[in-house]
């Protein structure tokens, strides 16, 4: 079918991803949970793709995720997870209840602003030169541990099999992934964070989430 | 005579981007609520009375009777739900998604990398002298992503010609840029125009840094 500009456009869910973004890894997470099939784009980071004229007229910010859903077109990991909630209310990811809602939403801010920002290749690059390898690897630990220890007080009273309950929600969708990628890379001691290792145990028995996993796509490379 | 205690609190530092976002959330609302500063330069974040609100140490927090909501992300989406006045999400799922997008791009990329946390490492660890040209750096990449982004959206305001979410995010970062950092705004003839716009609005401007109950007097 064709879009308003005249694109060709899938009557299928569109999602331009990278295998080991760990945004993108949310977004898969999501899908996969609300039963959503979708046509898999990859984008190839390293070899500069984002930056493709067509790459650039979906997202002229360059980033992946970006999901395209016939006429609409939506970049950025929080607002397409935002987008499938609202659009597919399946399998709902954040709660009715205003108190748990927020909470969720904080987990998920946590993870999005105090975590995974400080720890982007550029940044790490800019430490490593201006102080040295060192510095870089503890700046990426000390922010993880300290975004870490913030979760676990906020979720001590909440969690239960999973972040915040015993059902999938919002804050599992961002978390999982973050403590995949992160805990290996940085030498994070888990036992130090007993709720998230708890939970973590969960999540990663998911079949969603090993279905969303990096090596699992078709753009990974071993 | 009973004391009327307003019944929003919103826990709040002057200088704070992330409770600026909020204060100016409640003007627009026309919701009224009592200001308690957390002065975060002096840690009284970590104060056990704090703690108990927030046992992060954030700011800001709103309390709302028995609800506590931390994080400004969380507690704009919590005000839109319980206080649909004034509503500050557009309806159009593509021009919400945009909001979003830009909300995030702000407290994503941006902010995180200019906190007072991070700014106070770049000066131990690096130099003080790197700290602005650091935060300068972050915040004009941030602003170029934005010009981007809302240049086929913008209209009087961020996302067309009614004040949204974006504009929420937005306004105090720019603030920030300017008054803190030395932002060069002339790169960004969007975000300059848009911030012209703001300094129109009575609920923008009582809610920036220098207005606050906690402000240092000049």
């Amino acid at each position: 079918m064709a879009a308003k500009d005249g694109r060709e456009v899938s009557s299928k869910l569109v999602l331009y991803s990278f295998w080991q973004s760990s945004c993108a890894w949310r977004v898969r997470f999501a899908l996969n949970l609300k039963g959503l099939s979708y046509e898999y784009k990859a984008v190839d980071l390293t070899k500069g793709e984002q930056f493709t004229p067509e790459f650039e007229k979906l997202n002229p910010l360059h980033f992946v995720p970006v999901l395209v859903d016939g006429d609409i077109v939506v970049s950025d990991s929080f607002a397409i997870l935002m987008y499938l909630e609202e659009k597919y209310p399946q399998r709902a990811l954040l709660p009715a209840d205003p108190q748990r809602k927020a909470l969720n939403l904080q987990a998920a801010s946590i993870v999005s602003s105090s975590i995974q920002p400080l720890h982007m290749m550029s940044i790490l690059k800019y430490l490593e030169e201006k102080i040295g390898p060192q510095e870089r690897f503890l700046f990426g630990q000390t922010n993880i541990e300290k975004g870490f220890f913030a979760l676990e007080k906020l979720l001590k009273d909440l969690a239960g099999k999973y972040a915040t309950g015993d059902e999938v929600s919002m804050a599992d969708v961002f978390i999982a992934p973050q403590i995949a990628i992160s805990a290996e890379r940085f030498k994070i001691d888990m036992s130090t964070f007993p709720i998230l290792s708890r939970i973590y145990d969960s999540q990663k028995a998911l079949r969603e989430f090993i279905a969303a996993s990096p090596e699992k796509q078709p753009d990974a490379v071993n | 005579m009973a004391h009327e205690e307003k019944k929003l609190k919103l826990y709040s530092y002057w200088r704070s981007s992330c409770s600026c976002r909020i204060r100016i959330a409640l003007n627009l609302k026309g919701l009224e609520y009592q200001y308690i500063p957390v002065n975060l330069l002096k840690g009284e974040q970590f104060t056990s009375e704090f703690q108990m609100v927030n046992p992060i140490g954030y700011v800001p927090v709103l309390v709302d009777g028995e609800i506590i909501v931390s994080d400004s992300l969380a507690i704009f989406m919590y005000l839109e739900e319980k206080y649909p006045q004034h509503p500050l999400l557009p309806s159009d799922l593509q021009k919400k998604a945009i909001n979003f997008q830009a909300a995030n791009i702000v407290c994503s990329s941006i902010q995180p990398l200019q906190n007072l946390a991070v700014l106070k490492y770049i000066e131990e660890k690096v130099s003080p002298d790197e700290k602005i040209p650091w935060a300068k750096l972050h915040i004009e990449k941030g602003f170029e992503a934005l010009e981007k982004l809302l240049k086929d959206h913008a209209g009087r305001y961020a996302t067309g010609d009614e004040v949204f979410m974006a504009d929420l995010f937005l306004a105090p970062q720019i603030h920030a840029g300017i008054k803190r950092f030395n932002v060069d705004m002339a790169k960004f003839p969007l975000l300059s125009r848009l911030n012209e716009a703001y300094s129109e609005l009575p609920q923008f401007q009582n809610a920036m840094p220098e207005n606050q109950p906690d402000a240092p007097s000049a």
